[in-house]
Parts: structure tokens; C-alpha cells; sequence
């Protein structure tokens, strides 16, 4: 009747997942029913879980990213104590346990927190940046996100339900196969892996069409912000790249459920076409994820600066040829499986070419801030403090592309110093520096900058602390994912290392405080001319936050940088308001619930499949294709915001706007 | 709602929309329409055909027979592409061709990266054999 | 840019924008948000290269794998090439209908519309029975998809495409419904754009499938790339 799920599934025996469990489960009720008690449930669903506004769904997914956060940073401290613990010693985490943790936290890090973080990002921000009302297919958009927020539930149910996978974020077979990893945990993986990757995959879709086809009128493809051009290629690499992981872990799944033999050790299976395949997805990710960053870091050094862009069309260029050349380096992540001299010497040398273009962005940014006006807002904080980390990380990883120094890294500590030094210094500095920098827009007032500013120095100071020792014992010769080990050598840097994620987590309990104390103050902290940080483009030029319609009327682009133009002109001619323009009736797409409906099947039919529960797998999928009929029988897509309303809501939001700038004149 | 200059699904009858072009000189009949599919559809029969009496007869050099299957399959696909997904030159046309491009690019870095990359890697590996009798 | 060029397209998207000048090159830039149509059938075509990307993955796998039989049957043992043949001509005259339909919702004829897709349908039907049958006639002698890596790769790919044309038969069933129910509104003309865009692409991976796995792989051993 219920597969294979029995009440074992649930780990009484195991105190720690079973107390984190129980501790979640219980959060997650007292949310809920403060929620209910609140009233809030209508708010909720009509204006969050229904909504096809790409504002809100970007809000979400970010806030999906800031929960995941927490999530996989607690997996992270775990993994510090028990290394900086486990010199002779067998530290407090079992094997299984251990191994468990490290799996869950990359897992976690790059697919439900990386990877929400920057499509949150994007989604918020490119429709207001190209002068449009929302993105291509708004409701897609919806699905899209629901989706993802379902893996993320079936990769967390584990810890309750069952386990997870110990096979590392990447399953490499033949470990996780069937014969090797019998339990459910790399189904969870696999399920949920795959289900966020097809709501990732309409993410891809809707941005390509939406900045291809869709912006203002006189915007073309050289009046775009450049956030806007690395949105379209890191969407073009999820369109290319996320097919590949798809049918990747397909092929494990078919392996594991119907006793195909694709990478097995047996009848011919192959498992080293696994590791192929996966990093032909795995490296063009890691560049869906940091070409947005760049992006963000494009639009706050201009800003900061008080400067355009330098270079913007070599920007442009190295942004589309990193996203061509990324397809081309893959192999670089298993330089040690014997593929050959001739085969690693291509794939090291395509590597170290991919830094070029970067390194021009690099130069373009500093260029930018040399001879500007440097406001050292904690934006550009990040940004700053980005361009140090980075680099460094973009360093030891063109060492690591040269086969010989490879084969003698891979796979240690310096590997993963490496990958965490590019990925927080590049991706999660940039969704920390876009999330200051739009949150005034998202909320309509701003962050308490004393906090973000020491938010930012603990993240800096202790992303050293904790990863140069790992360089150092990598060096050294120590290897990753150690439960325990006994090399004396080693342990003082990872007592080190240790401090460092304390002080990492200074970090995040500050960027905590700073949401609550801001919120708490919020009327203190209105953004009421819209511009809070002297913005360039078109997004700053909407009210805080904006409309459901963004704009009453699509701007005119003329020149490129269209609101920073607009606003020198008017400084020059000294006016505060500009005339009203000629409004007319707008038509919004409606919300829906297909999106959360279709997730909740997704969720029972992935559940299911891990548990082997055949017949409610087969509801589940019929249920699915039920609300998608349902959902396509609809014969109303659209509401009209009738002229008067516009011009209402446009009227107030530029009195707004207007005295709060007269204000700042006098 | 924009009753009358909707653009149709598929079809260039009628008032039909590629944006940009001149509406009255570039409009197609019916007729046009059903005698573009069927040439597609001639054409794509002729080089399936082509390609399964290639392989039945030994016309083609030996060695060469994969290719020219290949030749064909790809011959076939443009004209897929043309007749039915309805390719132009139009200049609306040009993201689809792009994306075109980009796609191929891909399908070739993976099936031919993989080909040459798994080709390698098995070449170095040690056979099953003997790895099984290193494990005992 | 005179202000002439920048006038705004017509409101098909219902952006609000004024003025009813027919847009300009779209994806430019010049005209605005290109027209809903346009939209919607670029972001299809989108999804159908994501989707060649996959198969192409699978096509990868199928190229490596395809030496490794584990001491059992091969492609040259296994494969029909008359049924290929049968499969081939059921899916390539379905696209036939299927552009025929397209012209009849041009139409606006219900007739021509639901007869046109009913010989689809029926065209994708037999192929599928087809395939079926193939399918089961290998798992019985002993070549099924558990046999060894190459029969999962070619049960993977085959049966992928396979699935996709099933998905597409529910597809069309429901546009079927759709056109019956509500006549030719347009999102069910964009809808069915989507649908056609659909089926023709699942000829063209059947075009890579019967040459590169049929026709060459069938191929005596020396002949083989």
C-alpha cells in the first residue's frame, strides 16, 4: 500500500537529524498556524502564491535562497567542527552521517540557494530594466518557481523521511547505483533534483524570449544594461546545459528503477560516460550562476561610481564569449580519468582561455571606478570585495587547469577552496550585492547600512579564515571529504578554518538582524523618490516598490543608460517632474494557482516514486495533467486595469515622487 | 481586443504577419500554402527514400555509407526546417536562426566531445578482465 | 531615432502602449514587445532546442554504448529495417496532416481542422503500435533493456522519442477538444502553433533516429565509422 515507506524511515535512532527534524517540522507548524491565526492565508495566496508578477516570484525565489542559506550553512558549520575536531579522534558525526551532510550541503548550496538567489535576481529585475510590464509567459514563470521550491522540500524531507544521498552533489556512479546505494537517499536527490531542473529549464525559456523579444520601444541590443545581456547568457547556458543534466540523471534513474545498465559494472555499462555527461552540464552551470553576478557587479560599479560602464561593448562580447567557450572546457574536472595527454592538454588550455574574457570584465570595472566619484555603500562593498576574492579564486583555478598541477590537487582541499573561493566570492558576493542594492526597490525602504556594512567585513574576513588553511592542507596533501584523519600537520589549519565558519556565521546572524531591525524601522527608512542610490537605469525610475504594471506607459529609449539620461537632462533644465503622459486602459495577466497545483503533484508523484508507492504515482501524474487541462480550459487570461486607474495610481506615485525630491532640493 | 490583426497559428494565409514584411505583395493563397507542404513533403520522402535504398544497394562506396546516411539525415532536416518549421530569412527570423545555430553548436561539442573524449578514456582504461582479478 | 520609428506597435500584448503603427523588425528593439504571437512561438522554439539538447545527450550515450552488447545481440541481429521503414512513413505523413490542419485553422474550418488532425492522430497512433510492438518483440527474445548497455542506450533514445510522441497525442487530443469546444480563439491558435511546432520537431529527431541508429547501425561491423 505504501511501498517501501515504513515507520523506520523516520530516524529514532539518529539524535541529531531526528532533534534538527523535529525542530523544522515544529518551525515550519508554528509558522503556518501563526500565519492562519493571523488572517494572513487570503494575502498570501492572492498576492505570493497565485501571483504571476515577475516582482513577486523573484522576491520568492530569493527568499527560498535566504532559507536554504541557513540550511546548508548549518550543514557547512558541521562539516568545519567535525574536521577541526576529528584529529585521531572520530569527531561526533558517524560516516554515514558525515557523509551525508557534505552531500546535502553542496547539493543545497548550488541548486536551492545559488541557483534561486541569481534567477530571483534576474527575474526581479531584467522586465524593469528592459521597460516592460513582466516577463514573456508570466504564468510559466509561476510553475516554474513552484517547481523549484518542490525539490528543495524533497531534499530537506530526507532529513525527516528516510535519508539522503552519501554520494557527494554529484552522484558519480558506481556508488550510486542500485548495487552500491540501495537506500532511498539518491532517489531523493535524483527526484528532486529533477523536478527543480524542469521549473529551471522554464526559467531559461522566459528569460531568453523576454529580453529577446520583448523590451521597450528603441531599446535595442546596445541600449541594454549589461545585467541584462549576462541574463540572457546565463539563460541561454540553462536552455543549452540543463537538457544535458536531465538526461543525465535519467539515464541513473532508469539504471536504479528498471535495471538498465548504462553506467553499471556489468553488462557493458560505462561510468565513466556519467562523470562526461554531468560536467558537460556541471561547468556551463557554474557560469549560469556567476555570469549574473557579474552582471550585478556591472550595474552597482557604474552606479557607485558615478560613471557609465566602461567598455561596454567588449563587456558585451567577453559576456557572449564566455557563455560559448564555457561549453568547451568540461573535461577539466576529471584530468585524472585517464583520458590522455593530447585530450587534457586541449580542455587545460580551452580553461585558461575562459579566463580571458573575465579578465576583461575585471579591468572594465576597475576602469569604470578610476576617475569616478566612489560611494562606498555596502553595495559596492560587495563589489569590491568581490573583484579581491574573485580574482584570486579565478587564479588557483587556472593552476588547477594545468593537467600536472591537477593530478596532483584534484580532489584535495585546494580543489575545494578553489570552487568556494569563485563561488562566494563570485556568486554569492553578487546575490548579496543585488539583494542590497534592490531591496529598497523590492520594499519600498532600505537596509540599515551599519549592518550590511559589518555584515559584509565578517563574510570577507571569514571567507579567509576559513578557506585559505584548506588551501594550505590541500597543498598538503589532505583530501576531501575526510571524516576523520591523523596527520598532525593538518589540524592546525583546520582548527582555523573552523573559527572562520564562526565567524562567516557572525555574518549571516548580522544580515539576520538587519532585515528584522529594518523592517522594524521601515518607516523611517521609505524610499519615496524611487532612486535611492542615484540608479542609471530604467528600474530607478519607477516608484518603490512599483506597480503591479511597473510602468503607466512604456518608456521611449533613446539613449543608452535611458534613466540616467533623462535625469541629466531634467537637472539641466531644472526640473523635478517631467509632463504626465497619456494614459490608457492596461491588460495584466491573471493570477493562478496552476503553478502551486501542479508543484503539490509534482511533490506527491516524486515522493512516491522514491518510496515506490506505483499507484500514487500514477495519480499524481494524472492529477497533473488534469490542472493543466483544467488550466488550458480557462477563457479568461487577462484583467483590464481600466485608464482612470493608471492614471490614479500614476498621479499618487509621482506626487510621491515629486515632493520627496523637492524635499531633497531645498 | 485586437480582433482584426490577429496573426494566425502556423499559417501565412491571409492577412498573415511575418512583422515587417509588406502585407499585400508577400500574401499567400491557400493554394500556394498546400502546394508548399506537399513539395516539403516530396522532398522529404524522396531523401528517405534515398537514404534506405543508399543502404540496401552497395552504390556507395563502403566506407563512405555512414556518411552520405549522415549527409542525407541532415539534408532531410533542413528541409524539415524550411517546409514545415518554416525557416526564412525574414528579418524576424533571425533570433530563430540563431538559436538554430547555438543549438547546433551544442548538439556537436556534445556528441562529438563526447565520442572523442569516451574514445580516449576507455582506450587508457585497464579491460574489465583484468580489473576484476586486481580486485581479489 | 525619430519619433516616427518609435511609435508603438499595435496592442496585441495589451502593454498599455498608445498610437497603432504596425511594429517594426521585432527583437530589435525598434517596435517594442514584439506581438504575442511572435512571443509564443519563439519561446516554443526555445523549448524545442532544449529538448534536441537532450536527445542529443542520449544520442551521445547511444554513440558510446553502442559497442558495448555484453556478449548479446546487436544491432545488426535485432533491427527490422521494414518496420523502420513502416514507422517512418506513418510519422512524416502525420506532419503532412499536421501542416494540413495548420492551413485549415487558417482557415477557420472545423471540419478540415478536426479531420486533418484526426488522420495526425491516427498516423501517430499506428507509429507508436509500431514501435510498441518492436519494442516487445525484442524484450521476448531476450533483448531488453536489462540485456546490456547498448539495448539500454537504444531502448532510452528510442523510447524517449516514443514518449514525446505520446505526450503529443494527448496534445492533440486536447487541442482537438479545444477547437471543438471554443472554435478558434486565439490562444488556442497560439496553443495549436505550439502543438504543430511540436510535432514537426518530432519528425526531425525521427529523421536522426532511423539514419543513425537503423540505417547505420546496422551496418556490418567494417563498415562502421
Amino acid at each position: 500500500m505504501f511501498g517501501n515507506l515504513t515507520w523506520h524511515a523516520i530516524p529514532f535512532d539518529q539524535p541529531i537529524p531526528l532533534a534538527a527534524g523535529a525542530f523544522v517540522v515544529l518551525a515550519i507548524f508554528g509558522v503556518l498556524i501563526w500565519v492562519w491565526a493571523k488572517g494572513y492565508i487570503p494575502y498570501l495566496w492572492r498576492e505570493w502564491i497565485t501571483s504571476v508578477d515577475h516582482k513577486h516570484i523573484g522576491i520568492m525565489y530569493c527568499v527560498l535562497a535566504l532559507v536554504m542559506l541557513l540550511r546548508g550553512f548549518i550543514d557547512a558549520l558541521m562539516m568545519r567542527s567535525q574536521q577541526a575536531l576529528a584529529f585521531h579522534a572520530a569527531g561526533y558525526l558517524p560516516p554515514e552521517h558525515y557523509d551525508q551532510i557534505f552531500s546535502a550541503h553542496g547539493t543545497i548550496m548550488i541548486f536551492f540557494v545559488a541557483m534561486p538567489f541569481v534567477i530571483g535576481l534576474m527575474n526581479f529585475a531584467v522586465p524593469l530594466q528592459l521597460g516592460v510590464r513582466d516577463v514573456a509567459f508570466p504564468t510559466l514563470n509561476s510553475v516554474g518557481f513552484w517547481l523549484t521550491a518542490v525539490g528543495a522540500l524533497l531534499v530537506n524531507l530526507s532529513l525527516v523521511v528516510g535519508e539522503f544521498a552519501r554520494t557527494g552533489w554529484l552522484p558519480y556512479p558506481p556508488l550510486s547505483e542500485l548495487a552500491y546505494s540501495p537506500g532511498v537517499g539518491v532517489d531523493y536527490y535524483l527526484w528532486g533534483i529533477q523536478i527543480s531542473g524542469i521549473g529551471t529549464l522554464m526559467t531559461g525559456i522566459n528569460l531568453v524570449t523576454t529580453i529577446l523579444k520583448m523590451r521597450a520601444p528603441g531599446m535595442s541590443y546596445m541600449r541594454m544594461p549589461v545585467f541584462c545581456w549576462t541574463s540572457l547568457a546565463s539563460n541561454l547556458l540553462i536552455v543549452a546545459a540543463f537538457p544535458v543534466l536531465t538526461a543525465t540523471l535519467a539515464m541513473l534513474l532508469l539504471d536504479r528503477y528498471l535495471g538498465f545498465h548504462f553506467f553499471t559494472n556489468t553488462a557493458g555499462g560505462n561510468a565513466m560516460m556519467f562523470m562526461n555527461l554531468i560536467w558537460a552540464w556541471g561547468h556551463p552551470e557554474v557560469y549560469i550562476l556567476v555570469l549574473p553576478a557579474f552582471g550585478v557587479f556591472s550595474e552597482v560599479v557604474a552606479t557607485f561610481s558615478g560613471k557609465p560602464l566602461f567598455g561596454y561593448r567588449s563587456m558585451v562580447i567577453a559576456t557572449m564569449a564566455i557563455c560559448i567557450l564555457s561549453f568547451t572546457v568540461w573535461l577539466h574536472h576529471f584530468f585524472t580519468m585517464g583520458a590522455g595527454a593530447d585530450v587534457n592538454a586541449i580542455f587545460g588550455i580551452a580553461s585558461m582561455l575562459i579566463a580571458i574574457p573575465t579578465g576583461v570584465k575585471i579591468y572594465n570595472w576597475l576602469f569604470t571606478m578610476y576617475g569616478g566619484r566612489v560611494r562606498f555603500s555596502s553595495p559596492m562593498l560587495w563589489a569590491i570585495g568581490f573583484m579581491v576574492t574573485f580574482v584570486i579564486g579565478g587564479m588557483t583555478g587556472v593552476l588547477l587547469a594545468s593537467p600536472p598541477a591537477d593530478f596532483v590537487l584534484h580532489n584535495s582541499l585546494f580543489l575545494v577552496a578553489h570552487f568556494h573561493n569563485v563561488i562566494i566570492g563570485g556568486v554569492i558576493f553578487g546575490a548579496f550585492a543585488g539583494y542590497t542594492f534592490w531591496f529598497p526597490k523590492a520594499f519600498g525602504f532600505t537596509l540599515d547600512e551599519r549592518l550590511g556594512k559589518a555584515a559584509f567585513w565578517c563574510w570577507f574576513v571569514g571567507f579567509y579564515v576559513t578557506f585559505v588553511p584548506l588551501y594550505v592542507v590541500g597543498l598538503e596533501g589532505m583530501t576531501r571529504r575526510m571524516q576523520h584523519y591523523d596527520r598532525p600537520e593538518w589540524h592546525p589549519w583546520l582548527l582555523v578554518s573552523g573559527l572562520g565558519a564562526l565567524i562567516i556565521l557572525c555574518g549571516i546572524a548580522l544580515q539576520v538582524a538587519q532585515l528584522a531591525i529594518s523592517i522594524r524601522s521601515r518607516e523611517r527608512r521609505r524610499d519615496l523618490t524611487g532612486d535611492p542610490w542615484d540608479g542609471r537605469s530604467l528600474e530607478w525610475a519607477t516608484p518603490s516598490p512599483p506597480p503591479e504594471f511597473n510602468f503607466a506607459v512604456l518608456p521611449n529609449v533613446t539613449h543608452d543608460e535611458t534613466y540616467w539620461s533623462v535625469k541629466q537632462s531634467a537637472r539641466e533644465q531644472m526640473r523635478l517632474v517631467l509632463p504626465e503622459p497619456h494614459y490608457e486602459a492596461i491588460e495584466m495577466p491573471r493570477n493562478s494557482p496552476v503553478g502551486f497545483v501542479t508543484a503539490f503533484f509534482a511533490a506527491v508523484t516524486g515522493f512516491s516514486l522514491i518510496w515506490h508507492i506505483w499507484w500514487l504515482v500514477v495519480l499524481g501524474l494524472i492529477c497533473a495533467y488534469i490542472t493543466f487541462v483544467v488550466f488550458a480550459w480557462r477563457d479568461v487570461a487577462e484583467f483590464e486595469i481600466p485608464a482612470e486607474e493608471v492614471a490614479r495610481i500614476d498621479r499618487a506615485n509621482r506626487q510621491v515622487r515629486a515632493d520627496a525630491l523637492r524635499e531633497l532640493a531645498l | 481586443m485586437s480582433g482584426e490583426h490577429e496573426f494566425d497559428a502556423g499559417s501565412n494565409v491571409g492577412e498573415d504577419r511575418l512583422p515587417g514584411a509588406e502585407s499585400a505583395a508577400e500574401e499567400r493563397t491557400l493554394g500556394q500554402e498546400v502546394r508548399g507542404y506537399a513539395l516539403g513533403l516530396a522532398l522529404a520522402v524522396g531523401l528517405t527514400a534515398a537514404s534506405f535504398w543508399v543502404r540496401g544497394t552497395d552504390l556507395v562506396y563502403g566506407p563512405g555509407l555512414a556518411l552520405a546516411l549522415l549527409v542525407l539525415a541532415v539534408a532531410q532536416m533542413g528541409i524539415h526546417l524550411i517546409f514545415f518549421l518554416h525557416i526564412t530569412t525574414a528579418p524576424d527570423n533571425e533570433n530563430n536562426i540563431l538559436a538554430l545555430a547555438f543549438g547546433v553548436l551544442i548538439v556537436c561539442l556534445i556528441v562529438f566531445g563526447s565520442l572523442w573524449v569516451m574514445e580516449h578514456l576507455n582506450h587508457n582504461m585497464v579491460p574489465m578482465q583484468e580489473l576484476m582479478q586486481m580486485q581479489r | 531615432m525619430s519619433t516616427e520609428a518609435l511609435r508603438a506597435p499595435p496592442d496585441s500584448s495589451h502593454l498599455g502602449h498608445h498610437a497603432a503603427a504596425p511594429p517594426l523588425v521585432t527583437g530589435h528593439g525598434a517596435g517594442g514587445p514584439a506581438p504575442k504571437r511572435i512571443v509564443v512561438g519563439y519561446g516554443f522554439w526555445i523549448f524545442l532546442l532544449s529538448d534536441v539538447i537532450m536527445f542529443s545527450a542520449f544520442f551521445a550515450a547511444y554513440a558510446v554504448l553502442f559497442k558495448n552488447t555484453a556478449g548479446g545481440p546487436t544491432a545488426e541481429q535485432l533491427f527490422d529495417l521494414r518496420n523502420t521503414a513502416a514507422e517512418t512513413a506513418c510519422l512524416l505523413a502525420s506532419t503532412f496532416t499536421c501542416a494540413m490542419a495548420s492551413l485549415a485553422v487558417g482557415e477557420r474550418n472545423q471540419k478540415w481542422t478536426q479531420l486533418s488532425l484526426l488522420a495526425t492522430g491516427v498516423l501517430g497512433v499506428t507509429f507508436i503500435t509500431l514501435e510498441i510492438r518492436e519494442f516487445a518483440s525484442l524484450i521476448s527474445r531476450g533483448a531488453g533493456p536489462s540485456r546490456s548497455a547498448f539495448l539500454s542506450s537504444f531502448f532510452t533514445l528510442v523510447g524517449c522519442h516514443g514518449v514525446h510522441v505520446t505526450a503529443g497525442l494527448l496534445w492533440l487530443g486536447t487541442m482537438m477538444a479545444q477547437f471543438y469546444a471554443k472554435g478558434f480563439r486565439r490562444d488556442i491558435r497560439h496553443r495549436f502553433l505550439c502543438f504543430s511546432l511540436f510535432w514537426h520537431a518530432l519528425d526531425i529527431i525521427w529523421v536522426g533516429i532511423f539514419s543513425l541508429v537503423y540505417l547505420v547501425g546496422t551496418l556490418p561491423r567494417e563498415l562502421l565509422p
